[in-house]
C-alpha cells in the first residue's frame, strides 16, 4: 500500500510538473465547453433534464479521449527513458506499479472532470435539475475514465511508445464501442454478450440512474484491463 | 558474495552468454570487461534481477535470484548505463522517491538523501530539475540512487561512458570512495578504467568469460612474462648487455630513441620481477637510470589477444563439433 501511494503520488507529480495534463485538461474543457455552447444549449427549447443529459453524452466522448491520451504515457515513456529500470530493480511488486499509476491517472482524472461542474450548474440559471442527476452522471464518468484508464495503461504497457499507446488504446476502446453497431446481424447469445460488453448498454447513468450492473461491469473492465497489464509486465520484466 | 554457476542467456537461439562461472568476495570492485555486445550489460542485468537468465543458478548473499528476487533487490544497488532518472524531478526529490522506493522511511530516506549527496558531490544543485543537468551530474545522481538504500552489492552498467576526462577522474575516486561499504561490479570496455578501480578483472568475449584475474596475472599467464619499461641514460648497448645477463630475464630490446641522444627506452621481459635487481646492476653500472616501470600499455593488446584467442578457438571449434559449452581459459587469482 505504501508503495502504491508512493509511485501514485510521484506520478501525479509528474501530470502537475509536464505541460502535457494541462494541454489535455485545457482542451478537453474547451471542446466539452463548445459543444455544451452550440449543441446543449443552442438549437430547439429543451428541458432541464434532457440538456443535461446531452451534457453528459458529450463529456463521455471526451472523457473517453482523455483517459486514452493520460493513460498513454504511463508505461510507455518508463520505457522510453529507461526509468521503469529503476521500477523494476526495486523490490516492489508488478501490482503495486500498475496500481500506483493507475491510482494517480485516475486522481488527475477526477479532477479535471470536477473542472466542468461550472456546465450542469448553469442549467439553473434557467432551469431545474435534480442535484442526484449531477451527482450520478459524474459517479457514470468517473466509472467510464476509470474503465478508459485501464485499458490506456494496457495499450501502453504493450506499446513502445506513447503516440502508439495512444492509438492502440484508442482502437481497443473504440471497438467496445463500436462493436454493438453490429449486434442487428448477430445471433443470440453472441448478440447479448457483444451488447453486454459494450458500454452503450452501460450508460444509465446519464439520466441520473445507477445499475448495480453498470458498477460491476465497468468495475469488471477496469479489473481485467489492469490485471492483464500486471502480466504484461510481469512477463517484460525477465526479458 | 554473488556467485555465478553455469549461467546462460538466450535470446532466442542466441546465447548472449553461454556458461558463465565467477565468484566475488565481500567488499571486492571487480570490473567485467569486453567488447560492446560481448554480455556485460546482460550479465549485469541478470545480478539486479533485471532478467531471468535461461539456465544456471546466481546467488546473492546466499539467496537465489529466481527464488528470492524480491529480497535480493534490496540488497541491490543498479546503475545501467543510461541512468534512469526521472527529468521532471529535482535531485533531491528523486533521491528521496528512489530511497523509499528501496523501503526507507520518509524521514530515513531525506537523511540519507543528504548523505548520498555531499558523497555523490550533487549538494549544489540539489533543488536542480534533472533535465537541466548535465552529462556528469546525470550519472553521479544514478550513482546516488544506486547508493541511497546502502546495498550491500553494488553493480554499475558503464559508470564513466559519455563523461569528460575530469569527470573519469572524478567517478573513478567517486568509485573507489565506495570501496569497503559495498561490493562492487563495473563494467566497462575501457581497459585503463577497469584496471584502475577495479581488484579484479572477469573478461568476457562473445559471452564467455574467456579470463580472470589482477591485471598482473592477467598479464604474466598471457605473455608468460613480466614486462617492463626502462629509460637509461648512457651506453644502451652496455645497459642492454647488463640487463640480458640478470636472472629470469628472457628478452631485452630497444625501444623508443629520444631527442636527447643518450637517453633510450628499453622494454625488458621477464619470467619474473627483476625490478630489484636490474636497479641495482644498472646503478652499479654507472648507467643513469631514469625510469622503471611495470608496461601498463600493453593492456590494450592483452585484451586484443585475449578477444582474439577466444575467437579463433571458437571458430575452430565451431569448424570442428557443435558443442555448446566449452572449457573457458582462467586465470585464477
Amino acid at each position: 500500500m505504501k508503495n502504491i501511494a508512493l509511485l501514485a503520488r510521484r506520478e501525479l507529480g509528474a501530470y502537475l510538473k509536464s505541460p502535457m495534463g494541462y494541454v489535455i485538461v485545457a482542451i478537453v474543457l474547451f471542446i466539452d465547453g463548445l459543444f455544451f455552447n452550440i449543441k446543449v444549449l443552442g438549437g430547439t427549447p429543451k428541458f432541464s433534464a434532457e440538456v443535461l443529459q446531452l451534457f453528459f453524452a458529450v463529456a463521455t466522448f471526451m472523457s473517453a479521449v482523455a483517459a486514452i491520451l493520460l493513460a498513454m504515457r504511463l508505461l510507455a515513456e518508463e520505457r522510453q527513458l529507461g526509468t521503469l529500470t529503476l521500477l523494476l530493480t526495486s523490490p516492489v511488486k508488478d501490482y503495486e506499479i500498475v496500481l500506483g499509476k493507475f491510482v494517480s491517472a485516475l486522481i488527475f482524472f477526477c479532477g479535471m472532470t470536477a473542472l466542468s461542474i461550472y456546465m450542469p450548474l448553469l442549467i439553473f440559471v434557467n432551469g431545474k435539475v435534480s442535484v442526484g442527476h449531477i451527482l450520478g452522471g459524474y459517479f457514470g464518468l468517473v466509472l467510464l475514465g476509470m474503465s478508459t484508464l485501464a485499458i490506456g495503461l494496457f495499450a501502453s504497457a504493450v506499446s513502445a511508445n506513447q503516440l502508439v499507446a495512444a492509438v492502440v488504446g484508442g482502437a481497443l476502446t473504440a471497438a467496445f464501442w463500436v462493436l454493438y453497431w453490429g449486434t442487428p446481424v448477430m445471433d443470440p447469445p453472441l448478440r447479448d454478450l457483444v451488447a453486454f460488453l459494450s458500454p452503450w448498454k452501460h450508460l444509465a447513468w446519464q439520466n441520473g440512474i445507477i445499475h448495480t450492473r453498470d458498477i460491476v461491469y465497468f468495475f469488471s473492465v477496469t479489473y481485467f484491463f489492469l490485471f492483464l497489464t500486471t502480466q504484461m509486465l510481469q512477463a517484460r520484466r525477465w526479458r | 558474495m554473488i556467485a555465478a554457476q553455469g549461467l546462460s542467456k538466450y535470446y532466442g537461439d542466441k546465447p548472449a552468454i553461454a556458461d558463465v562461472n565467477f565468484e566475488i568476495e565481500r567488499g571486492e570492485i571487480v570490473g567485467i570487461l569486453g567488447l560492446n555486445g560481448a554480455g556485460k550489460t546482460t550479465t549485469l542485468r541478470i545480478l539486479a534481477c533485471l532478467l531471468l537468465p535461461s539456465s544456471g543458478r546466481v546467488t546473492i548473499h546466499g539467496m537465489d535470484i529466481n527464488e528470492n528476487p524480491h529480497e535480493i533487490r534490496k540488497q541491490v544497488g543498479f546503475l545501467p548505463e543510461e541512468p534512469p532518472l526521472y527529468q521532471e524531478m529535482t535531485v533531491e526529490s528523486y533521491l528521496t522517491f528512489a530511497a523509499e522506493l528501496r523501503g526507507l522511511s520518509r524521514a530515513v530516506a531525506r537523511s540519507r538523501t543528504a548523505e548520498v549527496m555531499e558523497i555523490t558531490q550533487t549538494t549544489d544543485v540539489h533543488d536542480e530539475i534533472i533535465a537541466n543537468l548535465s552529462h556528469g551530474y546525470r550519472k553521479r545522481v544514478g550513482i546516488g540512487q544506486s547508493i541511497v538504500h546502502q546495498p550491500p552489492v553494488l553493480i554499475l552498467d558503464e559508470p564513466i561512458s559519455g563523461l569528460d576526462p575530469v569527470q573519469i577522474v572524478e567517478m573513478r575516486e567517486m568509485i573507489r570512495g565506495l570501496k569497503g561499504k559495498h561490493t562492487i561490479l563495473v563494467s566497462s570496455h575501457i581497459l585503463p578504467e577497469i584496471s584502475q578501480t577495479c581488484d579484479r578483472i572477469l573478461v568476457i568475449q562473445q559471452g564467455q568469460l574467456v579470463a580472470t584475474g589482477t591485471e598482473e596475472e592477467l598479464t604474466g599467464r598471457l605473455t608468460g612474462a613480466h614486462l617492463l619499461h626502462v629509460t637509461i641514460r648512457g651506453d644502451e648497448q652496455k645497459a642492454m648487455e647488463i640487463i640480458s645477463k640478470l636472472d629470469g630475464v628472457a628478452q631485452c630490446q630497444l625501444g623508443h630513441v629520444h631527442a636527447e641522444a643518450s637517453v633510450h627506452d628499453l622494454r625488458v621481459e621477464a619470467d619474473r620481477d627483476v625490478r630489484e635487481a636490474l636497479s641495482r646492476e644498472v646503478v652499479q653500472a654507472g648507467i643513469g637510470l631514469l625510469q622503471l616501470r611495470p608496461a601498463e600499455a600493453e593492456l590494450e593488446s592483452i585484451f586484443l589477444q585475449l578477444t582474439q584467442s577466444t575467437r579463433a578457438r571458437r571458430n575452430g571449434k565451431q569448424a570442428s563439433t557443435k558443442e555448446r559449452s566449452r572449457p573457458h581459459k582462467e586465470v585464477s587469482r
